[in-house]
C-alpha cells in the first residue's frame, strides 16, 4: 500500500505542472498584458516608460523564463499581490479557504447522508414503479441549478431567518452551533442534487449485490434481515458510491462558488468571482490553481480510499 | 435503431417529448410571441401572472413578459448547449479515437493533455476561460466547449481501444484493408453508442454550465434574454416577484431533465448491457 500511494502521489507532479502551465499561458492570452490592466486606461505612458516599468515588474524576460520564475514563487508560497488592493494574495485566500471548504464537505456529508440510505431502502422494493420513480428522481438531481434551488430555499425559509445566513458570517471556531445552522441550507442547495444521484446508484449496486450467492447464504444461515443488509450487502455495494461520491467533489466545489453569491458568504468562490470581475488576475491565478490542486488531490484521496476497501486495485496496477 | 424499442422505453420516450416541447417552443418563438420580450412597460412593474393583463407568468421589474423571455431565451440556450457540446465532441473524439488508434507517444501525451483538463472543476473552468475571452455569446461556447473536450476523448479513446484487437479489425486488417479504412468502416460506427449517450448528458450540462454563468453575469449578457440571466435579475425580487426567479428555473429543470431523461433511456435501448452502469 505505502509504495502504491507513493506512485500515486509521484503522478500528481506532471499533472499539476500542466494544470500550472494552462493558468499561466492562459492568462497570458488575454489582449493587453497584466501591467496594462494595472495602470488603467486613464494613465498614459511613453513606450520609453512602459519599457522601464516591465523591467521594474520583471516582465520584461521571454515568456518561458517568466514562466519558471512564477512556478519557482508559487512553490515557495509566493501567489504575487492583488492588482486591485496591492495586498499579498495568498493570505486572503487562505482566510477565505476554510469557509468554501466547510461548505463543500458539509454538502458531501448531506449528500451522503440523505441519499445512502434512501437508496437501501429502495433497494429492498423491486418493485417497476419503484425503479422507474428511483431513476427519474435521480435524473431530476442532474437536473436542478443549484443557484435556482438556493434561491427557493431562501424563499421558503423567508419566515425562519436564523437558517439563512443574514449579516456577518460566524466561523466554526467563534460560534460553531450558529455557524453550523447558517451554513445548513447553503450546503442542502449543493449537496441534494448529489444525493438524489447517490441515491440512484446505492440503489443499483444494492439490487446487484443483493442477488449474489453469499447474500443467500447469510440469509439461510437464519441471520437478521438487516444484519445481512447492513453488514453483508452495504459494505459491497458501497465501493462505487464512494467513488462516485468522490469524483463530484469537483461538481460541489463549483456549486459553492454560485452559492456563495446567492448566499453572501465569504469563501473563496466570492473572491474569485470579485477577482473576475475587477480583472484581477494574479488572485484569479492563484484561486484557479489551488482549487484544481484540490481537486486532484481530491480524486487521489477517493482512489486511496478504493484501494483500501478494495485490495483488487492495488493488485490490478502492479500486474500491469 | 430499434425504434419501437425506443418508443417502449418510458425513460427515453419522456425525455423525447419534453425535448420536442422545447424544440416546438423555439420554433414558435420565431414566429409568434406573446409580447415583445425586450420591450418595457413602466405602468406593468412587476405585475404577477393573471390571464386578464395577457402576462400569463407575470412581469419583471422593467415590465417586460417573463413569458415571451423564456421563450425567447429557449434558442438562446439550446444553441448554446449545442453548439458547445459539438465543439467538445468533435475536438474531444478526435482526440481520442486518435490516440486509441495510434498508440503509443501520442496516446501517452494526448491523454496527459485530457488529465490536465481534467484536474479543474467543470464550472471552475468555464469560469476561467470566460474571465480570459472576456464575456460575449460565442465565448461561452468555447467556454463549455473546452470542458467537454476530455470527456469525449476519454469516452472515444476506451471505446476505440476495446474494439481494437477484435477479430473483425483484424480481418479487416489482413483483408488488406488500409487504416483510414477500418477507422471510418469498422471502429466509428462501434462507438457511436457511447458517444450518443454522451451528447445527450453533455446537453443537458452544458445548459446548467449556460445558466449558471449567466447567472452570475459572466454569460450572455442583458438585455438578450437566457435563463440563467433572467434569474440573476429576479435575485432582489424574489421577495416581492416569486414570479421572477420560479418560471425561468422551471424551464431549466425541465429542459435539463428532458435530455438525462432521453440519455439515460438511451443507454437503456442502444446498449442494454450498460443499464447498471450508472
Amino acid at each position: 500500500m505505502g509504495r502504491y500511494i507513493v506512485r500515486r502521489l509521484l503522478s500528481l507532479i506532471p499533472v499539476l505542472l500542466g494544470v500550472s502551465i494552462i493558468v499561466f499561458f492562459l492568462v497570458r492570452l488575454i489582449p493587453g498584458s497584466a501591467l496594462q490592466m494595472y495602470l488603467g486606461t486613464q494613465v498614459e505612458t511613453t513606450p520609453e516608460q512602459m519599457v522601464e516599468l516591465k523591467r521594474l515588474f520583471g516582465e520584461d524576460q521571454p515568456v518561458p523564463v517568466l514562466y519558471v520564475e512564477w512556478l519557482g514563487r508559487i512553490l515557495v508560497g509566493d501567489f504575487g499581490h492583488s492588482l486591485r488592493t496591492g495586498r499579498a494574495v495568498l493570505p486572503d485566500l487562505l482566510s477565505r479557504l476554510p469557509l468554501s471548504l466547510e461548505l463543500t464537505l458539509m454538502a458531501l456529508a448531506l449528500a451522503l447522508v440523505i441519499g445512502i440510505p434512501l437508496g437501501v431502502l429502495s433497494s429492498l422494493r423491486q418493485k417497476p414503479l419503484t425503479d422507474i420513480t428511483i431513476r427519474v428522481v435521480g435524473l431530476l438531481g442532474l437536473s436542478l441549478p443549484q443557484f435556482w434551488l438556493a434561491a427557493l430555499m431562501v424563499l421558503g425559509f423567508s419566515g425562519f431567518r436564523g437558517w439563512i445566513p443574514m449579516g456577518n458570517f460566524v466561523s466554526l471556531w467563534a460560534d460553531p452551533l450558529k455557524n453550523l445552522q447558517m451554513l445548513f441550507l447553503p450546503s442542502l442547495a449543493i449537496g441534494i442534487g448529489l444525493a438524489a444521484v447517490i441515491m440512484r446508484y446505492t440503489r443499483n449496486s444494492m439490487l446487484e449485490v443483493l442477488q449474489s450467492d453469499y447474500i443467500r447464504t447469510a440469509k439461510a444461515k437464519g441471520l437478521k434481515r438487516w444484519v445481512v443488509i447492513g453488514r453483508h450487502a452495504l459494505r459491497n455495494a458501497i465501493l462505487p458510491v464512494i467513488t462516485v461520491a468522490g469524483f463530484n467533489v469537483g461538481y460541489l466545489l463549483g456549486g459553492a462558488i454560485v452559492i456563495e453569491e446567492v448566499f453572501a458568504l465569504p469563501g473563496m468562490g466570492r473572491l474569485a468571482l470579485y477577482a473576475i470581475y475587477q480583472r484581477d488576475y494574479p488572485v484569479i491565478q492563484a484561486i484557479v490553481l489551488l482549487i484544481a490542486a484540490l481537486f486532484v488531490l481530491v480524486n487521489l484521496i477517493t482512489d486511496l480510499i478504493y484501494a483500501t476497501v478494495d485490495p483488487r486495485i492495488r493488485l490490478d496496477e502492479k500486474g500491469r | 435503431m430499434n425504434a419501437s424499442r425506443f418508443f417502449k422505453n418510458p425513460i427515453a420516450l419522456s425525455g423525447s417529448i419534453i425535448v420536442a416541447f422545447y424544440l416546438v417552443t423555439i420554433l414558435v418563438s420565431f414566429v409568434w410571441l406573446p409580447f415583445d420580450p425586450v420591450a418595457m412597460d413602466m405602468e406593468r412593474l412587476l405585475d404577477p401572472p393573471s390571464f386578464e393583463t395577457g402576462h400569463l407568468l407575470g412581469t419583471d421589474d422593467f415590465g417586460r413578459d417573463i413569458l415571451s423571455r423564456i421563450m425567447k431565451g429557449t434558442a438562446v440556450s439550446l444553441i448554446i448547449s449545442l453548439g458547445a457540446t459539438a465543439l467538445g465532441a468533435v475536438i474531444g473524439t478526435l482526440m481520442g479515437i486518435w490516440a486509441g488508434f495510434l498508440g503509443g507517444r501520442w496516446d501517452h501525451w494526448l491523454m496527459r493533455v485530457a488529465d490536465v483538463l481534467f484536474s479543474f472543476p467543470s464550472l471552475l473552468l468555464a469560469i476561467f476561460v470566460m474571465a480570459i475571452l472576456g464575456e460575449q455569446t460565442y465565448n461561452v461556447v468555447i467556454a463549455i466547449g473546452i470542458v467537454y473536450i476530455p470527456q469525449f476523448a476519454r469516452i472515444s479513446r476506451g471505446a476505440i481501444l476495446s474494439l481494437k484487437n477484435q477479430e473483425f479489425v483484424r480481418a479487416a486488417f489482413s483483408n488488406g484493408a488500409d487504416k483510414t479504412y477500418v477507422l471510418f468502416r469498422h471502429l466509428l460506427p462501434n462507438i457511436l453508442v457511447p458517444l450518443i449517450v454522451q451528447v445527450s448528458l453533455a446537453l443537458s450540462v452544458a445548459i446548467l454550465l449556460e445558466s449558471a454563468l449567466s447567472f452570475l453575469g459572466l454569460g450572455i449578457q442583458p438585455p438578450d434574454p437566457s435563463w440563467g440571466n433572467m434569474l440573476s435579475g429576479a435575485r432582489k425580487l424574489m421577495m416581492i416577484a416569486p414570479w421572477t426567479a420560479i418560471y425561468p428555473g422551471l424551464a431549466i429543470v425541465f429542459l435539463v431533465l428532458g435530455f438525462n431523461l432521453l440519455g439515460d433511456g438511451l443507454r437503456d435501448v442502444l446498449d442494454p448491457r450498460l443499464r447498471n452502469a450508472r
